[in-house]
């Protein structure tokens, strides 16, 4: 029998090899897989992935968490978006972190994520990303993959050369992409010119608790600021940003805004407008925006407005900013990691720019200037320039380096990842993408140190690449292995809402420092019930607090009675589970907000406002045990004018 | 095609196998869905009691097994002749935080009560228990049985350090 057996698998084997080398020989037809790369990134069953990557959700306002090379997705994280799924900014304890100067903001525009970072490389303890519509940026926690700060930006709009992490994480940047009157006020739009200003705002970072603090604003000239990165090594304690618009155009900029011949690098020495800071430097102006601070102690949010921040015009400060002019309207803005190289990606230019930093410090030292803007020096472009990547492609958007001397740079309008050699500026390879390419990621492709094996691309166009879903479809990246010379296309996967930047590390430096649960005996939360004996039910005029705790399979109390029809009821839900992975749900009938999901060990509050009289049941949403069908309870609503009292119970 | 033809050639035993297992698995699963319904049922519609299973077996939380010392890390315990008043006193409450949830000390409530256990089960079987809940429903047979006895319901694993694990024990001694 065992013969029968063995020969049959053997005979499946083969006709399964056939097969597949069938399959492989067609797809090569079309230019993808051959089975060589489909083994590169199969990851067997059980088995982890060598790298997380972190994309951006764009417009669903989060980040998901990926695996590489699989293209598997792990997870969403709720950054600046009410998240049903968990209740994420519905629950009590969460809805702080949305509150902003604007009221309760449920949604934003996510763009680019960005790792903490120790001397140059990347640490893994924390993750920002920018929220671009809403100026504020977000600080993730990867030991528990939660949102734990939300900081907003005052005086910037559309915060998009964000958030990128100096060196040290001394600071996240977060630059403005439209110029706006600083403060706001009532005027003509057509007397932009000369009047905005753009706000670069340096916030600092907490080394122990990762807390941020807008340090101080560098108030600089009405220019768009698209994209920034550190300086790192030599060029530490520069920040670079590139800048369009510097026409300082108010309207029909998709021409107006594409006049000059060049726009500018700001290059922006932040040390030196720290020292200058410390000893009092600067402007304390009035302004209005929120600081939302989650804790898992309490499991608990709070937002505090805050009243004013500390301005710097660039005229106080000698020769902490100059304008390095690059051709035409450049977008990413991209340092290499030895420090040297600031790459200024001109969307509309048909060479890539390269300029050097050691040339900028001498050009610098020498007093060459072209020019000034609003009192900045302008230094000349031939005196900056370390050299031009001759016609690598149309419309450069942004490069990311393998550390091994190589730079890949996006080409959204001729769909193509371009690889060029740092200071020979030749072109070495190219290959398409899957289309209109926008970012592209190294892991580490923003520290002085990248792990230069895998590399993808975030494309902006799916079109056929899958089943098609309707018109709209959800963007594809695309993972390439760059350990060799050539680039090889190795797998497209589907992305969440529109990843713009990424930001990839691998596993090892964070999976061993992943929360698995959350210990009772921390729990601080003022509305917590530990054990059976905490549970109760409390009424506060017509606010009625539920104290509940949660295991596998029940709630308790799971029968409440006494409460009224124009009650509002607060059910503090504690999941008293100690083991990993065991995270319970809670679904109230009528509820208007959302449902919750409870951490092992976590309390969290649902309101519900109940309307009719009866008795509604709640259960558990998240699938627990066998008898996660059992686990339910009824709450029975009385008409306003009754008079019983409270009660509650389990297994009464 | 190929492979298939191979397959269904050979009429193995191994086939005849995973078929009664997928038939059980069916059974079961029927029987999971719908038996709790009929059971609720049987009681509210009629105001009879399910037919409860007659089995000659004694159920396993009134079984004695002194020397059943389960599957986990703990392989030997020795306790004093007296209780340690202050591990026990320790052991209550981690037990009143971590326990209670689903057992009283005096009577069944979702899992058993622990008064008395001593006189049924080994030290080394209950801190077992404690610390090892998904292997010991596994692979102990009584831990099995209890499974089924109490509804299915798991014995959360809810990581007490052996110390506290202890504890518990020994104040299990105190409850009388």
């Amino acid at each position: 029998m065992k013969k029968i057996l063995k020969s049959t698998l053997a005979i499946v084997a083969v006709f399964a090899a056939f097969t597949s080398c069938n399959n492989s020989g067609k797809s090569s037809n079309s230019g993808a897989l051959s089975s060589n790369n489909a083994e590169k990134v199969y990851i067997a069953p059980g088995e982890h992935d060598s790298h997380y990557a972190f994309l951006s959700g764009g417009y669903s306002g989060n980040l998901t968490v990926y695996g590489l090379p699989s293209g598997r997705m792990f997870k969403e994280i709720p950054v600046f978006s009410q998240f049903p799924t968990n209740g994420y900014g519905y629950s009590e304890e969460t809805k702080p972190m949305l509150e902003t100067s604007f009221g309760f903001v449920p949604w934003d525009d996510s763009h680019h994520p960005d790792i903490s970072q120790t001397k140059g490389k990347l640490d893994g303890r924390w993750i920002f990303i920018n929220g671009n519509n809403t100026p504020r940026i977000a600080r993730i926690s990867l030991t528990t993959f939660e949102t734990e700060e939300i900081i907003e930006v005052p005086n910037s709009a559309g915060n998009h050369s964000s958030s990128f992490i100096t060196e040290n994480t001394e600071y996240v940047v977060a630059g403005t992409r439209f110029s706006v009157p600083i403060p706001q006020k009532d005027m003509s739009i057509k007397d932009y010119k000369g009047n905005f200003k753009g706000a670069l705002s340096f916030i600092s970072v907490d080394p122990e608790h990762g807390h941020m603090d807008i340090k101080f604003q560098v108030l600089m000239p009405g220019f768009n600021y698209d994209l920034s990165h550190p300086g790192r090594g030599k060029s530490h304690g520069w920040f670079f940003f590139t800048t369009y618009n510097t026409e300082e155009a108010n309207s029909l900029l998709e021409v107006n805004a594409s006049q000059n011949d060049k726009d500018f690098i700001a290059a922006i020495n932040w040390k030196k407008i720290e020292e200058y800071v410390n000893n009092g430097g600067g402007t304390m102006m009035p302004a209005n925006y929120a600081h939302n601070v989650y804790s898992d102690d309490t499991h608990t949010a709070t937002s505090t407005m805050k009243k004013e921040v500390r301005v710097v015009n660039p005229s106080e400060v000698p020769g902490a900013v100059y304008l390095l002019p690059t051709p035409k309207s450049p977008h990413g803005c991209d340092v290499d990691p030895s420090g040297e190289y600031i790459v200024g990606n001109g969307k509309l230019s048909a060479n890539l720019t390269v300029h050097s930093f050691t040339k900028m410090l001498a050009a610098i030292e020498s007093e060459k200037f072209a020019g000034e803007a609003y009192g900045i020096p302008i230094l000349n472009f031939e005196d900056v320039l370390a050299g031009s990547v001759e016609q690598p492609g149309l419309g450069p958007l942004h490069t990311e380096f393998d550390g091994k001397g190589n730079a890949y740079t996006t080409f959204f309008i001729s769909s193509e990842v371009v690889k060029w050699k740092l200071g020979t500026w030749e072109v070495i390879d190219r290959k398409p993408t899957y289309y209109s390419v926008g970012h592209l990621t190294i892991p580490g492709g923003n520290s002085a140190e990248p792990f230069g094996k895998y590399m993808f691309a975030m494309n902006k166009i799916t079109k056929d690449r899958y089943l098609p879903t309707g018109p709209e479809m959800e963007h594809s990246a695309q993972l390439y292995d760059i350990s060799g010379e050539k680039m090889e296309l190795l797998l497209d996967f589907p992305t969440h809402g529109e990843p713009h930047y990424a930001a990839a590390i691998p596993a090892e430096i964070i999976k061993n420092n992943s929360r698995k649960i959350f210990k009772l005996s921390e729990n601080q939360h003022p509305k917590k019930a530990l054990s059976d004996a905490d549970t109760k039910v409390v009424r506060d005029g017509k606010n009625v607090h539920i104290y509940m705790t949660m295991i596998r399979s029940h709630f308790s109390p799971d029968n409440i009675e006494g409460v009224k029809v124009g009650d509002k009821v607060y059910f503090h839900i504690t999941n008293l589970e100690q083991d990993f992975d065991v995270p319970h749900g809670f679904a109230m009938i009528g509820a208007r907000n959302a449902e919750l999901l409870i951490a092992p060990g976590q309390t969290k509050t649902l309101t519900w406002e109940p309307e009719r009289v009866g008795v509604w049941p709640f259960y558990c949403t998240d699938f627990c045990s066998a008898l996660h069908q059992e686990m339910q309870g009824y709450v029975r609503v009385s008409p306003a004018s009754s008079d019983i009292e409270l009660s509650w119970s389990l297994g009464e | 095609m190929l492979a298939y033809l191979n397959l269904t050639k050979i009429k193995s035993k191994t086939m005849k196998k995973s078929l009664k297992i997928l038939t059980m698995i069916a059974i079961a699963t029927v029987f999971s869905c719908g038996g709790g319904d009929k059971k609720k049922e049987a009681e509210t519609g009629y105001g009879k009691k399910a037919p409860v299973k007659t089995e000659k077996k004694e159920a396993a939380s009134q079984r004695v097994e002194l020397s059943n010392k389960g599957v986990g890390p703990i392989k030997s315990v020795t306790l004093e002749a007296e209780v340690n008043q202050d591990m026990a006193a320790h052991g209550k409450e981690v037990y009143a935080k971590m326990c209670t949830a689903c057992h009283k000390a005096d009577k069944k409530f979702i899992g058993p009560a622990p008064t008395g256990i001593l006189k049924r089960r080994t030290p080394e079987w209950v801190m077992n228990m404690i610390l090892n809940p998904e292997q010991m429903v596994k692979e102990d047979p009584l831990a099995k049985d209890l499974l089924m006895e109490f509804n299915g319901a798991p014995m959360a694993n809810q990581h007490l350090t052996e110390e506290e694990a202890r504890a518990v024990l020994e104040y299990f001694r105190t409850l009388k």
